[in-house]
């Protein structure tokens, strides 16, 4: 007897859902497709909300910002809810070792005094930054559409609440255990000159109404100057005076800014390219606040870097907005 | 007789990042999509570029981590960090 296998192909009928074969053909749509498109409703609202009577629910007039479909915007790193937790469980897990590690052997309490109270006033009072960032990046995820914008703020404030509390964690190392370093910490953002600033700047922005005037002051402006003024050049610093330990604690921050940027420069490449009323008004924010962002910085940059980081820190920053297609302000284009 | 490179995947998400990848840097490959499994061929030379996977993908990718969807290739098999090139030399 002989046996004879035969293979039989199924032919799928349709590849994806129907909002994405719209989109992209009817081709297998990726998992971050699937998750982030056509997701929140657009029509058929029956209340205005309580909070914004005058609006809808998912009202894109929440922004001067005017985008025919913001699902244009897109994540390059394609994060939805499962990639996203993923990659942060890994970076977590290394970061979790370099606590423990630190902890282990002491290597914050064994620094110099002066070292740690250095530490404790420039580096651990950014917690309460970090808390604004939060609640700014959860505040633009509630107001703006899409679901691929909502997206990208929502992991950003989740994230901004990760590194807040990296940043207790290194204050209750310096305590040893116990909150009062913290406290102290409190006490310097709230009456320390070199915080008010910056106290000020975060503040202020708490209260923005235009959320993409809010993610630009908050994720392009602010972050773009303290991002890489706190943890590269004062990192750098604390490193040539003894305390090249802390890095292995903030090692999350950078990796955690490089991959942001990423986003952050795309959504405006995105959102520049669709018109030039757009480009105006970006601008206009750009010319706002981002002086005020370095002005924010300079009495923190003066005690932890000297004012000449700061300085190549916002050249820095133009150099990027140039590359965007924007300017700085006070400079021609 | 014509001498195919070939890279065969199992159909699967993963896969769908590196045939696009593939196929956008070797034009002339043709893809055969089997039961399970996605087929790519082409004549002499086949290359895999890291650089244009990681745009794919959006994130930072190993060549070896292709490895576990990988089920057979034909060609002699020339790898580094940035690339993965399938190439029949004679």
């Amino acid at each position: 007897m002989s046996v004879e296998i035969k293979t039989n192909t199924v032919e799928t009928l349709r590849h994806t859902y129907g909002n994405l074969q719209r989109r992209f053909g009817d081709k297998p749509a990726s998992r971050y497709q699937e998750a982030s498109y056509d997701i929140e409703a657009t029509t058929n609202f029956h209340y205005r909300p309580l909070w914004d009577p005058q609006r809808q629910l998912n009202d894109p007039s929440r922004t001067a910002i005017r985008m025919v479909d913001w699902h244009a915007v897109t994540d390059p790193r394609q994060y939805f809810y499962g990639a996203y937790v993923q990659t942060r469980a890994r970076m977590q897990e290394a970061t979790e070792h370099a606590y423990s590690f630190c902890e282990k052997r002491g290597l914050l309490s064994r620094l110099p005094e002066a070292l740690q109270q250095k530490i404790l006033r420039c580096l651990v009072p950014l917690r309460h930054a970090e808390m604004g960032a939060n609640m700014n990046n959860s505040g633009i995820a509630g107001d703006c559409i899409a679901g691929t914008m909502t997206q990208l703020h929502i992991y950003q404030a989740m994230d901004r609440l990760g590194i807040g509390q990296y940043l207790s964690r290194i204050g209750l190392l310096l305590g040893e255990g116990s909150g009062s370093a913290l406290d102290q910490a409190k006490a310097y953002w709230m009456d320390d000159p070199i915080w008010q600033g910056l106290r000020r700047y975060v503040e202020d922005s708490l209260v923005i109404k235009d959320w993409f005037e809010l993610a630009l002051a908050q994720n392009l402006l602010l972050d773009g100057m303290s991002y890489p003024l706190m943890y590269q050049r004062f990192d750098q610093q604390l490193g040539e005076e003894g305390a090249a330990d802390l890095s292995m604690l903030t090692e999350f921050m950078r990796d955690w800014y490089a991959e942001s940027t990423r986003w952050v420069d795309a959504m405006l490449k995105v959102v520049l390219a669709e018109s030039a009323e757009n480009r105006e008004q970006i601008q206009a924010w750009v010319d706002t606040w981002e002086p005020r962002a370095y002005a924010a910085l300079q009495p923190l940059a003066e005690a932890a870097t000297g004012q000449v980081a700061l300085d190549e820190v916002r050249a820095a920053l133009a150099a990027r907005l140039h590359k965007l297609g924007l300017r700085r302000p006070g400079v021609a284009a | 007789m014509k001498q195919l490179a070939f890279i065969v995947f199992q159909d699967n998400d993963n896969a769908r990042y590196l045939v696009d990848a593939i196929t956008q840097d070797n034009p002339h490959a043709e893809v055969q999509y089997q039961p399970a499994m996605i087929r790519i061929q082409a004549e002499k030379r086949l290359e895999i570029r890291r650089a244009t996977v990681e745009e794919m993908i959006g994130r930072e990718w190993d060549v070896q981590e292709m490895l576990i969807d990988v089920i057979s290739i034909g060609g002699n098999v020339a790898e580094d960090d940035d690339s993965f090139v399938l190439e029949w030399k004679n």
